[in-house]
C-alpha cells in the first residue's frame, strides 16, 4: 500500500488536521479575526464531509486500524456536523481571547472522534481516546477567569486520565491473552479460549475506560461540575460528540471483539460475561441519574445529571447485543446528541443576558424569547421522551430493540427500570419548563430591559436544531433506516 | 375525510399561536367548528352497516423496520367519540371566549388536546395511538400551570404525573404486545392469540395504564384536584374528553387484544368500578367546593364506564360507549356553570358563600343552566344521563347482580350530592344576617349579564344531551355493531 493510498483513505481526518492547523495560523496573522477563524473552521468541515462521501464503500486497512464502511463513514459525517453545530455556538458565545486556538482544539478533538469512529483495533482506538481526552481536559479548561471553568477542567483530567489508565490495563491483559490487538482477531482467538478471570479482568477494566466516557454511573462523578462550569460549547462538545463516537465504538468493540463472552443480562439467567457489566452500568445510570437530578437547581447540573441516565437507557440497547439493539442505542444516542448541543445553546444565551444558569435565571424566558422558550420546551420533553419528538421514538425503539433480543423477554427488567426512570425524569424537566413559562420573570423586576435581544447566530443555530428533533420525531427513518442498514 | 379532524385541529393550533392575538380566539372557534362538523357530516353520512367494523381510512407506511404504519380507521365507537371531542371542543372555545392572559398560547394548548383525543380515537396502530395518547399530557400541564386557579402548579404536576404514570404501565403493555405479536397493527393484533400467561399478566398492565386516565379508583385522585386547578376550559375538556381516553383505549386495546386476559380480571374490574362510584359519590357529599363536587361526581360516573366494561356483554359495553359521550357533554356543562357562568363572576366557588347570594335572581339562565346539567347527572329519565346508566344497569344484572345494588346506592348518593350543590349554590336561603357590604358587592359583580357564546354554548351542550336522552338510539345504533365485532364477549 502506498502513502498516497493512505493519505486518500485518511483523507477527512486530514482535511480536519489542516484546517486545525489553518485557523490556528489565521489566528496567529491578526488576534481580532474570531470570524475569519470561524469561517476557516467550518469550510474545512464541509470540506472534510465533501470528502467523507468520496471514500469507498468498504475498506480495512491494516488488520482494522482504519477502517471504512457505511457505519463509520455515517458517523463521521454525524460527528462533523456535531462539531459544526458546537463552533456555531462557540462564535456566539466569544468568551475567551483565544478564539483561534479555541477552535483549533475543538477540531483536533473531533480528529479523535474519527479515528475512534473509524477504527477496530484497541490501539488505534486507544490514540483516539487519548486526542480527544487531552483537546477536551483543555477546552474544559479554557475560560481563564471563572475558576470553575478550572474546576471543571481539573476533575475531568484527573477521572480521565485514571480511567484511562484502567483501559490501557484492559487492553494490555487482553493483547497478552490473544496476542493481538485488532477487534475482529480477538473475536475470533476469544471464541476458542476458555474464560477465565484473566480475561474476566481485562474485559472489566476495558470497559471502565468507556463508562467513563459516556458518564456512566459509578464513573460519572466529573460529569456535573464539567458540565456545570466548562464553558458553555465545551459542555455541549462533551455531552455530544464525545458522547456519540464513544457509544460507537464501544458497540464495535462488545459487538465485535468481545462477541463470544456475550453473557447474559437475563433476570433469572445471568451468564458471566460483558452484558450483565453493562447491565449493571445501565441499571445504577438510570437510578442514580435520575434520583440525583430530582435535587438539582442549576439546569447544567441537571442535564448533567439526566445525562448519565440517558447513558443508562442507551446501554441497555448495547446490552441487547444483536444488530436491532446497537442500531437503537445509536439512533438514541445521536438525537440525545442533537438535543443537548440544542439546550446548551438555549443555556448560554441565558446565562449572557442573565449571568447564570439556574432556574431562577430562567424565570419569565417565555416571555423574553417566545423562540428560544419554545425550542427549549423541545428540548426538554425529547429528552422526557414525549411524542412527537425524536427521543420518544428513540426509546421506543430502544425499549422494543431490548425486549426483541433474547427469548421470553429476559431484558424486562431494565426496560421496566428504564421506563420508571423515564417517568420521574418528566418531573425535572417539567420543572425547567415551569421556571420557563409559568413562573414570572425575577430579572425583569431587577431591571428593566426589553426583549431579550438574543444573537441572531445563536438563535438560529438553536431553532434549527429544535427542527430537527421535531423533524426525526415525526419523520424517524429518515436516520433510523440509514443506521440499520449501515449495521452489517 | 374524517381524518381531516385531526389536521385541521393540529393546523389551527399552530396558526392559533403564530397569527397576531386577534385572531386566536376565531381560529380556534373555527377550527373546532369544523371538526365537529366534519364529525356531523361522517355521522351522517356513513351507513350504519359499515360502522360496525374497524374501517381504514389511511394507511400509509411510517417506520417499516419496526413495522409502524400511519394507520387510521374508525368505526361506531370512534364515531361517536370523534362526535363528542367535537361538541366539546366547541363549547370550550366558547366558553373561553373572554380570555385575556396570552390568548395565543391558550388555544393554542388547547387545540393541541383536542388534536391529540382526535387521534387516539382514530388510531388503528397501537403506536400511533400512544403517540397522540402521550401527545394530550404535555399541553394539559400547561394549560393548568399558567392559566389555572386554586392551587394550580400543584394539581397540574400531580395530574401530569399520574397521566405519565399510566402512560408508563400502557408502553409496557404497548412493547410486549407488539414484540409477541409481532405487529402494530390493531386489527392484525386483534386476530392473534397471545399465550394465556403473557395475557394473565399484561392485561391488568395496560388496562390499568389506561384506567388511570379515566379515573379508577384508587388512582383517581389527580382528577379533582386537576379539575378544580384547572381553567374552566380545561375541565371541560378533561372530565368531558380526556378520560375518556383512557376508557377508549382500554376498550379498544387492552380489552381487544387481551380477551382472556380481560375475562380473569372483569371481576375485579367490576369491584373497583363500583367502589369508585360509591366512594367518589360520598365524598363529593362533603365538598365545600364546587368544582371539587363536579370532579368528584366526575370519577364517579366514570365508574360507570368500568362496570359497563366489566359486564363483558354487548349491552353494558354499549352503554358503557353511550355512557362516555353522555358524561362528556354533562360534565363539560356542569364545569361551564361553576367555573364560567359562577367562578367569573362571583370570584368564589365555596358553597357556604354562595347559598349567601342569592344566584338564581340575580343570574336566572346560569340557574336553569345549572338545574338542567344536575337533573341529566342524576340520571332523570329524559336526559342521556339515565339512557346510558340504565343500559349499563341491565347489563350488569346479567353479570353480577350484586354490582347493581351497590351501584344503586351510588345513584342515590349522585342524587343526594346533585340535589346540595344545586340547593347550596342557587338555592341558598337569603341569609338576614349577612353585612350589606358583601350583598352590594356581590350583587354587582353578579350583574355582570351571561354572554351571548356562554348561552350559544350552553344551549349547545344542553340539545345534546337531551336528543340523545329522548333518543338514544341515534347513537346506540351505531356503537353496538361496532362492539358486537368485538372479541371480548363472553
Amino acid at each position: 500500500m502506498s502513502y498516497f493510498e493512505l493519505l486518500k483513505f485518511a483523507s477527512p481526518e486530514g482535511v480536519v488536521v489542516l484546517t486545525a492547523l489553518g485557523v490556528l495560523s489565521v489566528s496567529l496573522v491578526s488576534k481580532r479575526a474570531t470570524a475569519a477563524c470561524a469561517f476557516v473552521a467550518v469550510l474545512g468541515l464541509v470540506i472534510a464531509i465533501v470528502a467523507v462521501t468520496f471514500l469507498p464503500r468498504n475498506e480495512t486497512l491494516f488488520g482494522g486500524m482504519l477502517v471504512i464502511s457505511p457505519l463509520t463513514s455515517l458517523f463521521k459525517i454525524i460527528c462533523l456536523a456535531l462539531t459544526f453545530f458546537t463552533i456555531l455556538l462557540a462564535q456566539a458565545e466569544k468568551t475567551s481571547r483565544h478564539h483561534g486556538e479555541y477552535l483549533a482544539l475543538v477540531l483536533l478533538a473531533t480528529v479523535g472522534l474519527m479515528l475512534l469512529v473509524g477504527s477496530e483495533e484497541l490501539l488505534m482506538i486507544f490514540i483516539g481516546l487519548e486526542l480527544l481526552g487531552l483537546s477536551l481536559y483543555i477546552l474544559a479548561a479554557f475560560d481563564k477567569t471563572d475558576a470553575r471553568s478550572a474546576e471543571a477542567g481539573l476533575k475531568y483530567f484527573l477521572f480521565g486520565s485514571t480511567s484511562s489508565a484502567f483501559t490501557l490495563f484492559g487492553i494490555s491483559l487482553i493483547y497478552g491473552m490473544t496476542g493481538t490487538t485488532s477487534l475482529a482477531q480477538i473475536g475470533a482467538r476469544l471464541a476458542t479460549t476458555p474464560v477465565q478471570s484473566l480475561l474476566a479482568a481485562g474485559i472489566v477494566m476495558t470497559l471502565v475506560g468507556f463508562a467513563f466516557k459516556i458518564a456512566a454511573a459509578p464513573f460519572h462523578l466529573w460529569a456535573p461540575d464539567a458540565y456545570q462550569g466548562a464553558p458553555v460549547p465545551s459542555a455541549a462538545f462533551i455531552a455530544s460528540g464525545s458522547k456519540v463516537a464513544s457509544f460507537v465504538v464501544l458497540g464495535k468493540i462488545v459487538l465485535v471483539g468481545f462477541a463470544p463472552v456475550h453473557g447474559s443480562a437475563g433476570w433469572h439467567a445471568m451468564v458471566a460475561g460483558w452484558s450483565p457489566v453493562l447491565a449493571t452500568l445501565a441499571a445504577l445510570s438510570i437510578v442514580i441519574g435520575n434520583l440525583v437530578a430530582l435535587a438539582q437547581v442549576n439546569v447544567r447540573r441537571l442535564l448533567a445529571y439526566s445525562a448519565v441516565a440517558h447513558a443508562g437507557y442507551t446501554l441497555i440497547g448495547i446490552v441487547a447485543g444483536d444488530r436491532e439493539g446497537f442500531s437503537a442505542a445509536l439512533f438514541y444516542t445521536t438525537v440525545y446528541a442533537i438535543t443537548l448541543i440544542g439546550a446548551f445553546g438555549v443555556v448560554g444565551v441565558v446565562r449572557r443576558e442573565t449571568g447564570g444558569d439556574n432556574f431562577s435565571n430562567f424565570r419569565g424566558l417565555s416571555s423574553r424569547s417566545p423562540l428560544l422558550a419554545g425550542c427549549m420546551a423541545i428540548f426538554m420533553l425529547s429528552l422526557a421522551g414525549i411524542p412527537p419528538l425524536a427521543g420518544f421514538f428513540g426509546k421506543f425503539y430502544l425499549f422494543s430493540a431490548a425486549l426483541h433480543a433474547g427469548a421470553n423477554q429476559a431484558l424486562l427488567w431494565l426496560v421496566a427500570l428504564g421506563l420508571v426512570g423515564s417517568f420521574v425524569s418528566l418531573y425535572y424537566y417539567l420543572l425547567v419548563l415551569k421556571a420557563i413559562f409559568v413562573d414570572v420573570s425575577s430579572v425583569a423586576s431587577a431591571e428593566p430591559r426589553e426583549r431579550m435581544r438574543a444573537v441572531s447566530l445563536q438563535e438560529s443555530t438553536v431553532t434549527l436544531l429544535g427542527a430537527a428533533v421535531v423533524l426525526l420525531g415525526v419523520m424517524p427513518n429518515i436516520l433510523a433506516s440509514r443506521i440499520l442498514a449501515a449495521i452489517p | 375525510m374524517i381524518a381531516w379532524t385531526i389536521y385541521l385541529t393540529f393546523g389551527g393550533a399552530v396558526l392559533s399561536l403564530l397569527l397576531p392575538r386577534a385572531f386566536a380566539r376565531w381560529i380556534a372557534l373555527l377550527t373546532a367548528i369544523a371538526g365537529l362538523a366534519l364529525g356531523m357530516v361522517v355521522f351522517v353520512g356513513t351507513p350504519i352497516p359499515e360502522l360496525a367494523q374497524f374501517t381504514t381510512i389511511v394507511r400509509v407506511p411510517w417506520v417499516p423496520a419496526l413495522g409502524m404504519n400511519y394507520h387510521l380507521a374508525f368505526d361506531g365507537v370512534s364515531l361517536t367519540m370523534v362526535l363528542v371531542t367535537g361538541i366539546s371542543a366547541v363549547s370550550t372555545v366558547l366558553f373561553s371566549w373572554d380570555t385575556e392572559h396570552r390568548q395565543n398560547e391558550f388555544f393554542f394548548w388547547l387545540l393541541l388536546v383536542v388534536a391529540g383525543c382526535y387521534g387516539v380515537f382514530l388510531s388503528a396502530d397501537l403506536f400511533l395511538l400512544f403517540v397522540f395518547y402521550e401527545l394530550v399530557i404535555v399541553p394539559k400541564y400547561f394549560l393548568i400551570a399558567i392559566f389555572g386557579s386554586t392551587n394550580k402548579e400543584y394539581g397540574a404536576m400531580k395530574l401530569t404525573l399520574y397521566s405519565f404514570f399510566g402512560g408508563m404501565l400502557v408502553f409496557v403493555g404497548i412493547l410486549v404486545a407488539s414484540v409477541a405479536g409481532g405487529s402494530l397493527d390493531l386489527n392484525q393484533l386483534s386476530q392473534f392469540e397471545f399465550s394465556s400467561h403473557l395475557q394473565s399478566w399484561a392485561f391488568p398492565v395496560l388496562f390499568l395504564g389506561f384506567a388511570v386516565l379515566a379515573g379508577i379508583w384508587p388512582l383517581h385522585t389527580w382528577a379533582p384536584t386537576g379539575h378544580a386547578a384547572a381553567p374552566t376550559a380545561g375541565s371541560m375538556l378533561l372530565a368531558g374528553i380526556v378520560m375518556k381516553l383512557g376508557s377508549y383505549a382500554g376498550l379498544r386495546v387492552a380489552m381487544n387484544l387481551f380477551p382472556q386476559g380481560f375475562q380473569m380480571w372483569s371481576k375485579w374490574i367490576a369491584v373497583l368500578a363500583v367502589i369508585g362510584i360509591v366512594y367518589a359519590a360520598a365524598v363529593a357529599l362533603r365538598q365545600r367546593d364546587l368544582k371539587f363536587v363536579i370532579g368528584y361526581s366526575s370519577v364517579s360516573h366514570m365508574g360507570f364506564v368500568l362496570l359497563g366494561f366489566a359486564t363483558a356483554n354487548a349491552l353494558g359495553v354499549s352503554g358503557a360507549v353511550l355512557q362516555m359521550f353522555s358524561h362528556g357533554v354533562i360534565a363539560a356543562l356542569l364545569f361551564a356553570v361553576a367555573g364560567r357562568m359562577i367562578y367569573r363572576r362571583t370570584r368564589t366557588r365555596e358553597l357556604d358563600a354562595l347559598s349567601r347570594m342569592n344566584l338564581s335572581h340575580a343570574m336566572p339562565f346560569a340557574a336553569f343552566t345549572f338545574v338542567v346539567a344536575a337533573a341529566a347527572s342524576m340520571g332523570i329519565p329524559g336526559f342521556s344521563g339515565f339512557a346510558a346508566e340504565i343500559t349499563i344497569l341491565i347489563g350488569a344484572w346479567k353479570t353480577y347482580p350484586i354490582a347493581v345494588w351497590i351501584a344503586g346506592v351510588g345513584i342515590v348518593l349522585v342524587a343526594a350530592f346533585t340535589l346540595r350543590a344545586l340547593k347550596l349554590s342557587f338555592f341558598g336561603e337569603k341569609n338576614v344576617q349577612t353585612e350589606v357590604t358583601t350583598i352590594t358587592t356581590s350583587s354587582r359583580e353578579v350583574s355582570n349579564p351571561i354572554t351571548i357564546p356562554e348561552k350559544i354554548g350552553a344551549c349547545m351542550l344542553m340539545l345534546t344531551t337531551f336528543a340523545v336522552g329522548v333518543y338514544p338510539k341515534l347513537l346506540l345504533d351505531r356503537i353496538t355493531p361496532a362492539i358486537e365485532t368485538m372479541r371480548f364477549l363472553k
